[in-house]
């Protein structure tokens, strides 16, 4: 068994070392540099960085070495130590998993995080916490890695809540601004929240998994023996997304809250997922992160953290399928997300908080494509990756380029840049072609994966997803060409647009190769290297989807020149004409404002004060009481000590002649 | 054995003697406990050492007469006695050098004079 295991390209059995390096790197330079040389943190961290991704590509060359595109995919542990170990036949591994998505997956993290760290090289020279910046975003970096590596649930639990550190920690980078510091406390106790049904969805198919081990077990062992190193474990991912274990949690019949068993635990964990990519109705927390440095919203909320939901719920996705019901909720709570979101990225005026919307609306669309696909159907879920692949780097690019442009106008409101095109020809042309990207334009990325996921949501029997997701095509060319026509074209608005220059060559390099991947990313015969097993069906591009995509990117296009290529005059007179469902919507459907009530009045009056009372007095009367009596007992007591030598003498003399009359007694 | 009881025509058993040895040591308690004067305690004191000694005596006597053990011990609380009054007593001037007093009433400093904070 392990034999097989050694006989794995080198590259594969020290996977782990991607990981391991930013994690060094992250100790290093935090512990030694940080406080002792903080300019060289910045290159070191960097360095690092770019150690992992070319560590990366290498797990991915030989992965696909050994099963090459096309092929069946099997998943390997080629790592695992023993973690935690509860009773015999009940241990929690730290290991690797290697399947296509982790390949994919940390190939993107690192390359994506090996650019952005290049790039804060620039945007925060000169910053105070520069080197305290570098330090958490290699935390950062090493903790989504363990993530997406992990072999087993609380592996991936572990890391999924050291990302949620790392946000928070970098949300909340400048601590001395408030508005930073509640955003960084909001994305926590948001995702905090949504991390508790993760945990109890873990628990529960924990449980079940371990009910089941000892006869599900042995044939799932079998199966992948040779493929794993260690022995297969209750809570391994190869284990719980066995169709034999899931066919068995499914027909017990046991129920939870009234749906079944397997629907309910797979919703749980959706709920995490839900937290993390920040899903309707656990949203509102991502707009307000964008408080972070930009580089930090560019990596982790764009490119990175927020697809983990995504990913876990594609790692786990054999799971998700097998429940239909849970799989039905992704789906909606993704479509949903998709059109709310975009939405109100119409209507934002912070450059920043549209991009975030735009995040918001692309998750969406990765939630729903997997939603609408199932163990004999993956093309949602290849385009579900796919779209992560793609997005990761338009959006990252997005976000970059809108960094320069801040660092460049000193603002964030869109209305206040302008004619930036001339001024700033490079951060212009990439952030034209992430623009034409993610608008789904041929021959741009975002394209090809937008077109298979329309594909999959149409030919997988959910013709109302589908218009969904043409609709969201329209929009997000309309709010995406809005922020573009408004910043780089026409007149500049305002003094800081008029003086901008040109991002340092630290900043721009990073924003021509993620455009090159924007451009290039859509060419990659995906299917033949993400899929579920069997035969990759390679989809190519449909024209009875890509018309009437391309149409609506057109559309919104065109209706984003319309109001805005002339100034807002039109656009304002549109948003009058719609009023009060204008305002609703700038004003983020008072999702918010529903929130703050919910929380001060609801939950404060009716849960919070009550505790408080039952806290200060029942559980604090307890602690006190038993305060008061040793205090009022030791008081009864030391009357009698009262100092005089021959007033112990007659309890000595009494208490002696007291036992032995009780020895006489006793003894008679 | 010379009989020194002959003139009062009684010779007084175990009994009489361990008799003689309680009521000492309760007289000795009696001064322990009652004393106001540190020098009527030690005093006292001494009447439960001897006491002792005498039991020790005693049962040396009527138990094992062919054997000193008893009487070892009886010079042996002899000693300590005499060491144990040298001790107390001068702790005694010490204290009365220090308070004017060894009223053992009034010597509670331990427990409830004013600590200077």
């Amino acid at each position: 068994m392990s034999g097989a295991v050694a006989e794995f390209p080198l590259a594969l059995r020290y996977a782990w070392v991607v990981a391991a390096i930013p994690f060094v790197s992250f100790a290093f330079v935090g512990l030694v540099l940080r406080p002792l040389a903080p300019r060289a943190a910045g290159v070191v961290a960097t360095l690092a960085i770019f150690a992992a991704a070319a560590m990366a590509v290498a797990v991915a060359i030989a992965y696909y070495g050994l099963y090459p595109p096309g092929a069946e995919h099997p998943a390997l542990v080629p790592f695992a130590v023993e973690w935690l170990r509860y009773q015999p036949g009940f241990t929690i591994a730290m290991g690797v998993l290697v399947d296509p998505i982790s390949v994919l997956l940390i190939v993107v993290v690192t390359s994506v995080s090996a650019l952005v760290h290049l790039y804060s090289l620039g945007y925060m020279r000169g910053d105070p916490g520069f080197g305290r910046f570098f330090t958490f975003m290699n935390l950062f970096t090493f903790s989504m890695l363990g993530l997406v590596l992990a072999p087993n649930l609380l592996q991936t639990y572990v890391f999924w809540e050291l990302v949620g550190v790392s946000s928070f920690l970098l949300i909340g980078y400048y601590y001395e601004r408030p508005s930073a510091v509640a955003a960084s406390k909001k994305a926590f106790v948001v995702t905090r929240f949504a991390d508790l049904g993760f945990l109890l969805g873990i628990l529960l198919l924990g449980y079940h998994g371990f009910t089941l081990f000892g006869e599900v077990g042995p044939a799932v062992a079998r199966d992948v023996a040779g493929r794993i190193a260690g022995e297969l474990q209750p809570l391994d991912f190869l284990y719980l997304n066995d169709p034999a274990l899931l066919a068995r949690l499914a027909e017990g019949g046991a129920t939870v809250g009234g749906v079944g068993l397997l629907t309910a635990a797979m919703i749980l964990v959706f709920m995490g997922a839900a937290g993390k990519s920040a899903m309707f109705p656990l949203h509102i927390w991502l707009p307000d992160a964008m408080e972070g440095p930009t580089p930090v919203s560019a990596l982790i909320h764009a490119a990175t953290m927020v697809v983990a939901g995504v990913y876990l719920v594609a790692r786990m996705f054999p799971a998700f399928a097998a429940s239909g019901d849970a799989l039905l909720v992704v789906a909606s709570v993704g479509a949903f997300t998709c059109l709310f979101a975009a939405a109100i990225g119409c209507t934002q005026d912070d450059i920043k908080r549209v991009l975030a919307f735009s995040t918001l609306s692309q998750l969406g669309y990765m939630m729903f494509a997997l939603g609408v696909a199932a163990i004999d159907r993956p093309a949602g879920y290849t385009a579900s990756m796919f779209h992560l692949f793609t997005h990761a780097f338009f959006k990252a690019l997005l976000f970059l380029g809108a960094g320069a442009v801040i660092h460049a106008v000193h603002s964030n409101s869109i209305w206040e840049m302008g004619g930036l095109r001339k001024r700033m020809p490079v951060t212009h042309l990439t952030f034209l072609v992430a623009t034409l990207a993610i608008a789904g334009i041929w021959p741009f990325a975002g394209f090809f994966s937008k077109d298979e996921i329309l594909a999959a949501a149409l030919h997988g029997g959910h013709p109302l997803v589908f218009g969904v997701g043409l609709l969201v095509a329209a929009l997000t060319a309309f709010y995406m060409f809005r922020i573009y026509i408004v910043t780089f074209l026409g007149p500049a608005r305002h003094e800081g647009a008029a003086h901008a220059h040109e991002a340092p060559l630290v900043m721009a390099v990073p924003l021509v190769l993620l455009a090159l991947g924007s451009i290039g990313a859509g060419w990659i015969p995906f299917a033949s290297f993400v899929g579920l097993g069997g035969e990759a069906t390679e989809h190519g591009v449909e024209l009875a989807i890509a018309i009437p995509a391309t149409s609506a990117g057109l559309l919104g296009i065109g209706l984003a020149f319309l109001l805005y290529s002339k100034g807002a005059e039109r656009a304002r007179s549109g948003a009058a004409a719609l009023g009060a469902v204008y305002r609703t919507i700038k004003r983020k459907f008072y999702i918010d404002e529903v929130y703050v009530f919910l929380t001060r009045r609801v939950v404060f009056n009716c849960v919070a004060r009550p505790i408080a009372w039952f806290d200060r007095h029942a559980v604090d009367g307890m602690v006190n009481l038993s305060g008061q009596t040793t205090r009022w007992g030791g008081r009864l007591f030391g009357r009698l000590h009262g100092g005089k030598v021959q007033a112990y003498g007659v309890w000595l003399v009494g208490g002696t002649l007291f036992l032995l009359l009780i020895l006489w007694s006793a003894v008679r | 054995m010379p009989d020194i009881f002959s003139g009062i025509g009684f010779t007084p058993g175990l009994q009489h003697w361990l008799i003689l040895a309680a009521a000492l040591f309760a007289m000795g308690v009696y001064g322990v406990l009652t004393r106001r004067s540190a020098v009527g305690v030690l005093i006292a004191v001494e009447l439960l050492l001897n006491s002792a000694a005498l039991t020790f005596v005693v049962f040396n006597r009527f138990s094992r007469p062919a054997a000193v053990d008893g009487q070892v011990m009886a010079v042996f609380v002899i000693a300590v006695a005499a060491a144990e009054v040298v001790v107390a007593m001068a702790i005694f001037v010490a204290l009365y050098r220090v308070g004017r007093t060894v009223d053992l009433n009034k010597l509670d400093r331990l427990k409830n004079d004013e600590v200077e904070r």
